[in-house]
C-alpha cells in the first residue's frame, strides 16, 4: 500500500471510494445512494468554484475569526529538558475546537444544495455546538443527535446548542454514546435525505462525508505551514502529534505534510486506550458506511468502548488513518484516562495560557513521554484542538480542581 | 436458476394472489421462540425473511432495532442462525427462507464461507441492506452459483438509469422500498404512488417479481394487493415487543396477526 505522490490525502481513494484498496467505500442503503451521489458531485464542483472558495474563506476569516496561533510552550519545554514543544492552538478558534471548520463548511454546502435542514452527530458536543452555531449563522434548521450519556457529561455544550436554537435528539440505544448517535443520525438521514443535509461529525462515514470533513479541517495544516515558514524560514524537521477519535483533527493537522519523508516530518496519532483500533491491531470491519479498523467482538458485533473523553469514545476510526497506518506514513499509540489527566495537570500548571480539553490531553501524554528523549534542536508540535471548559466538572472531580 | 422462491411466485401468479412475506429476527425473543414463531406463521405466509442481528443497524427503525437488540442480548450469532435455519427447513410446512442483514456480519464471517453455509442449511435468498449495487456484484454471482436468489433493492430515490442496471443484474426478485425511510415508519406515501413506482419497475422487466416493503401493516395491506408480494416486518416485530410487555405468548399472538394480514390480502 502506497501514498500516491502529488495527490491530496482525501483524494487518494479509487473510484469506489476505497483508500489503499480496502478502507472506506460506501456501505449504505439504496435509498441514500442518489442523495449521496448528488452531494458528492456538488462537493467536487464547489471545491473548484472560486466563488464558493471565497465565501468559505470569508467565513473562516470573519465568522471563525481567522488564523489560530502557533507558539512555543517555553515552560513545558524547560521542565522536560528535551525537544522544543510547540502548540498549534486550534482551540482559539471561534467555536473552541477544530469541529468549527467542518461544521461551517457543511452549513455552506447545505446552503449551496438549496436545503434548509441540517443534521449532525456529536459526542463531546464540540461538533454539535459548532453545527448549531453555523446553522444559526446561515439560517438553517438544525438537529443534533447525541447519546444520553454524553448529554450528561458534556452539559456545557448542550446548553450552547440549545441556545443556538438547535434541537437535540437524545439517543439512548446501545451504549448511549457517540457510536449510537452517529447510527441514529444516519437513520434520520435515510428517512429524510430528500430534504436534509447530513453533516458527519468526524472523518468517518461514506466517502463523501469523510472527504468534506478532512477537506475542511485541512485549514489547520495550511495555516501551520505558513506559520512555520514565518517562524523558521523553512519547514523544519519535526513531529506532529495529534489525538485520534474519529480522526478529523489529525487528518486536518497532517494533510499538508503527508508527502514529506517520514524522517523530515513524523506523524504520531494518539488514541484513547480502550478505544484504540489502530493501536490494538483491531480487525477490519464495516461501521457507519465505511470499512475501517474497528473494535468488534468474536461474533462481528461492534464493541462498546470506554473513555473519559466523550469525543474519543468510539470503536472505529477514519479510513484515512487506517490508510496512513498501513502505508507506514503515521504511527499510532494510546493514552489512558489517567495518563491524559496527568498530562492535563502538568501542562496547565506550567502553561496557564493553554487549556486543552480531555481529547488533546491524550496526545499531550505522548508529547511529555517523547520530549525528554530528544535533543533541544528537535521540534514537537501538537494540535491543541479543543478547549477544556466543557470538561470542567469531570476534571474537578478527577484532579480536585479546575485551573483558572 | 430455479429454486423454491420461483415456485412460490409461480403459484402466486396462477392463483392471481400476492405473496405474503414476513420479516422477523432470528433469536427474537430467544432462539427457541423465534423458531416456533417462524413455524407457526408459516401456516399463512408464502415466504419467510429472517434477519441476522447486527448491533449497528443504520437502516432500521425502532421496532426492528428492538428485535435485533433482544436477539443479540440472547446471545444469538451466525452459527446459531444457520443451525436454526436448518431446523426450520426440516419442518414439513416450511416455506422458502430469505436471510437479511448488514454486510459487517457477512464480512466478518467471510463472504464465501457465508454463502456456502447458506446453501448447506437451505437458505433460498439473501438481502444485504448496506451492500448496494454494484458493490454486491461479487456476492450476487456467488449466490447464483449456489442457487441462492440474491435480492436487489430499489428505492424511490433510485434513478431510472440506475434502476435498469440493477434490474439487469438482478435475480428473480426485486425488493421495492416503498418510501424514503428506514424500516418501521408510518407509510408516508399513498398506495397509488407505490403502485405507480411498482409499474415503472415492472415495465423495465415484467418477468421480475417485485415485492414491496417498508411501512406495510394491516391497515394498508389490502390497498397494495396488485403487487407480486408484500413484506411485513416492523409491524410483526412490534407485535413481539407488545406481547412480551403484556406477558402474552408471542407465538400465538403472531399467528393470529399474520392470519389477519393474509385475510386482508385476499
Ligand atoms: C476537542 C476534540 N478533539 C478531538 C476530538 C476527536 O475527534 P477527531 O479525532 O475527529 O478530531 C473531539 C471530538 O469530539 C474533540 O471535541
Amino acid at each position: 500500500m502506497k501514498i500516491r505522490k502529488g495527490i491530496p490525502l482525501i483524494d487518494q481513494h479509487d473510484k469506489n471510494g476505497f483508500y489503499g484498496g480496502k478502507f472506506g467505500g460506501n456501505f449504505i442503503a439504496e435509498t441514500a445512494i442518489k442523495p449521496i451521489q448528488d452531494l458528492s458531485k456538488l462537493f467536487e464542483k464547489l471545491r473548484k468554484d472560486k466563488k464558493f472558495l471565497k465565501l468559505k474563506d470569508y467565513y473562516f476569516k470573519n465568522y471563525l475569526k481567522g488564523e489560530t496561533p502557533l507558539f512555543k510552550l517555553e515552560n513545558l519545554t524547560d521542565h522536560l529538558g528535551g525537544a522544543q514543544i510547540w502548540c498549534k492552538d486550534v482551540s482559539a478558534i471561534h467555536g473552541d475546537a477544530h469541529k468549527a471548520y467542518h461544521a461551517t463548511v457543511n452549513a455552506l454546502i447545505c446552503k449551496a444544495a438549496g436545503k434548509k435542514y441540517i443534521v449532525g452527530d456529536t459526542g463531546a458536543g464540540m461538533f454539535g455546538k459548532n453545527l448549531a452555531m453555523a446553522a444559526r449563522e446561515l439560517k438553517l434548521k438544525c438537529k443534533i443527535f447525541m447519546g444520553t450519556k454524553d448529554i450528561k457529561r458534556q452539559a456545557p455544550n448542550v446548553k450552547f446548542m440549545r441556545e443556538a436554537g438547535a434541537e437535540i435528539i437524545p439517543v439512548s440505544s446501545g451504549s448511549a454514546t457517540l457510536v449510537d448517535a452517529v447510527s441514529e443520525c444516519m437513520r434520520y438521514y435515510v428517512s429524510n435525505c430528500d430534504t436534509t443535509h447530513l453533516a458527519v461529525g468526524s472523518a468517518i462515514g461514506a466517502n463523501v462525508f469523510l472527504k468534506i470533513c478532512a477537506y475542511s479541517t485541512a485549514q489547520i495544516s495550511r495555516e501551520l505551514k505558513k506559520q512555520l515558514l514565518e517562524e523558521f524560514g523553512e519547514i523544519p524537521k519535526m513531529k506532529l502529534v495529534n489525538v485520534i477519535g474519529g480522526g478529523s483533527s489529525a487528518a486536518g493537522f497532517w494533510s499538508e505534510f503527508i508527502h514529506y519523508p517520514k524522517k523530515h516530518i513524523e506523524l504520531i496519532g494518539v488514541e484513547a486506550k480502550y478505544c484504540a483500533p489502530l493501536t490494538t491491531n483491531a480487525k477490519l470491519a464495516i461501521l457507519h458506511g465505511a470499512a475501517q479498523y474497528c473494535l468488534t467482538d468474536k461474533n462481528g458485533q461492534i464493541k462498546e468502548t470506554h473513555s473519559i473523553s466523550a469525543g474519543l469514545d468510539y470503536p472505529g476510526v477514519s479510513p484515512l488513518h487506517c490508510f496512513l497506518k498501513d502505508t507506514g506514513r503515521a504511527r499510532y499509540c494510546s493514552a489512558s484516562d489517567e495518563q491524559a489527566l496527568a498530562a492535563f495537570k502538568l501542562v496547565t500548571q506550567l502553561e496557564p495560557s493553554v487549556k486543552p480539553s480531555l481529547e488533546p490531553s491524550h496526545c499531550l501524554h505522548e508529547v511529555i513521554r517523547l520530549a525528554p528523549k530528544l535533543n533541544e534542536d528537535e521540534i514537537i508540535i501538537y494540535n491543541n484542538c479543543g478547549h477544556a471548559y466543557k470538561d470542567r466538572k469531570i476534571i474537578q472531580e478527577k484532579i480536585g480542581y479546575y485551573p483558572t | 436458476m430455479r429454486n423454491a422462491i420461483d415456485l412460490a411466485f409461480q403459484k402466486g401468479r396462477v392463483e392471481k394472489k400476492p405473496l405474503l412475506i414476513s420479516y422477523t429476527v432470528c433469536g427474537d425473543p430467544n432462539k427457541k421462540k423465534s423458531l416456533e414463531i417462524l413455524k407457526s406463521i408459516s401456516e399463512y405466509v408464502n415466504i419467510v425473511e429472517w434477519g441476522f442481528a447486527h448491533n449497528c443497524p443504520t437502516a432500521d427503525g425502532p421496532d426492528i432495532q428492538n428485535s435485533s437488540y433482544r436477539a443479540i442480548k440472547n446471545g444469538v450469532n451466525l452459527k446459531d442462525t444457520f443451525k436454526l435455519v436448518k431446523d426450520y427447513k426440516k419442518y414439513k410446512n416450511s416455506k422458502p427462507l430469505i436471510l437479511m442483514g448488514y454486510y459487517q456480519m457477512i464480512f466478518h464471517y467471510g463472504e464465501k464461507r457465508f454463502v456456502k453455509k447458506c446453501k448447506e442449511v437451505g437458505v433460498d435468498g439473501l438481502i444485504v441492506v448496506d451492500l448496494p449495487w454494484p458493490n454486491n456484484k461479487d456476492i450476487a454471482k456467488l449466490c447464483k452459483k449456489n442457487s441462492i436468489c440474491f435480492i436487489q433493492l430499489v428505492a424511490p430515490t433510485t434513478t431510472k438509469k440506475r434502476m435498469k442496471m440493477i434490474i439487469k443484474d438482478s435475480h428473480q426478485i426485486l425488493y421495492q422500498i416503498s418510501m424514503i425511510s428506514t424500516t418501521g415508519k408510518k407509510l408516508k406515501v399513498s398506495s397509488k404512488e407505490i403502485i405507480k413506482n411498482n409499474k415503472i419497475i415492472k415495465r423495465i422487466n415484467p418477468k421480475k417479481n417485485v415485492v414491496v416493503g417498508f411501512g406495510i401493516n394491516k391497515k394498508n395491506i389490502s390497498s397494495l394487493k396488485k403487487c407480486d408480494g408484500l413484506v411485513v416486518g416492523s409491524a410483526i416485530c412490534k407485535e413481539i415487543s407488545t406481547s412480551l410487555k403484556n406477558r402474552q405468548n408471542p407465538v400465538k399472538k403472531l399467528n393470529k396477526m399474520v392470519k389477519e394480514l393474509k385475510r386482508k390480502m385476499s
